[in-house]
């Protein structure tokens, strides 16, 4: 597990051409990991066949709606792999 | 008409089968199979099976702790085992208010809140949770304290989410099986209060 709780992570921008879990929403946010859920099988792999699929770990990233949408004073928490993020 | 336009014309229904025929004509699955799995989620799920989880939870503070910690271990205490995810619980309190929402399909615990409401698979609620959440809240007749904080939890991995609703006040004499009655889907989803 590559970031405890309480990492900061940015989301990556990439807008890759196949299958993803990572919301348009999100992409280049910065956000704070809340939990490390566990290792699974990254979906883009898995969507596109590949034999086997990476594993890595799962995060729970919580982002500020300020930060995403400019206003509000929600928090919203997306699962995201760890290919998915790198250190801001 | 392309082919395209057929599918975006034609009902989920048919669209549904469609896509059946062709897992089983790939050798994915079966209609047996199909049929043994549909029978064997929904001849059990409910949302009856959440509520008496978070019931337990208001009266039994080991099992509220289990339940927040690791909610596979605390639905097969319930009785719930091998759920085919990975379930998590959060707690609503006196400053936070958590809402369950999937942005990018409509993931959802099926076997603790039984089969999804229309709304949830909508492109409105799944599109405007995350972005207005008082506003949608307030649709569905629930309009929080500006001191509470919302906390959307947008399920786009293997983990599925359930919220454990405050309990309400003046419920002191009651047993789990009456407190169980009290709490909805709605609840267990974030759009109502218990």
């Amino acid at each position: 597990m590559r970031y405890p709780a309480g990492t900061r992570v940015r989301v990556r921008t990439g807008d890759p051409d196949h299958h993803t879990r990572v919301p348009r929403y999100v992409r280049g946010h910065t956000g704070e990991v809340v939990a490390a859920l566990g290792r699974w099988p990254v979906p883009d792999d898995s969507a596109r066949g590949i034999v086997p699929p990476r594993e890595e770990t799962c995060y729970a990233v919580r982002f500020s709606a300020a930060d995403l949408w400019g206003s509000g004073d929600h928090t919203v928490t997306v699962d995201l792999w760890e290919s998915y993020l790198d250190q801001p | 008409m392309t082919s395209h336009d057929d599918h975006m014309h034609s009902s989920a229904a048919v669209r549904t089968r469609e896509l059946e025929e062709r897992l089983i004509a790939a050798g994915l699955t079966t209609d047996d199979e199909i049929d043994e799995f549909l029978t064997r989620l929904y001849a059990s799920a409910s949302p009856v099976n959440g509520a008496r989880m978070a019931a337990r939870a208001w009266t039994d503070p080991q099992y509220r702790e289990l339940l927040l910690s690791d909610g596979n271990a605390a639905a097969a205490q319930a009785g719930f085992d091998g759920l085919n995810y990975q379930l998590r619980v959060v707690a609503n309190t006196d400053q936070t208010h958590n809402v369950i929402v999937c942005t990018l399909c409509s993931c959802y615990p099926v076997s603790l809140l039984g089969p999804s409401p229309g709304w949830y698979k909508s492109f409105a609620y799944r599109s405007r949770t995350v972005r207005e959440p008082r506003a949608v809240l307030a649709e569905f007749g629930l309009t929080l304290p500006e001191s509470v904080q919302i906390s959307i939890w947008d399920s786009t991995s293997e983990a599925r989410y359930m919220v454990l609703p405050a309990r309400p006040a003046g419920t002191d004499g009651l047993d789990a099986d009456d407190l169980a009655a009290l709490v909805t889907r709605n609840g267990l989803i974030g759009t109502a209060l218990v």
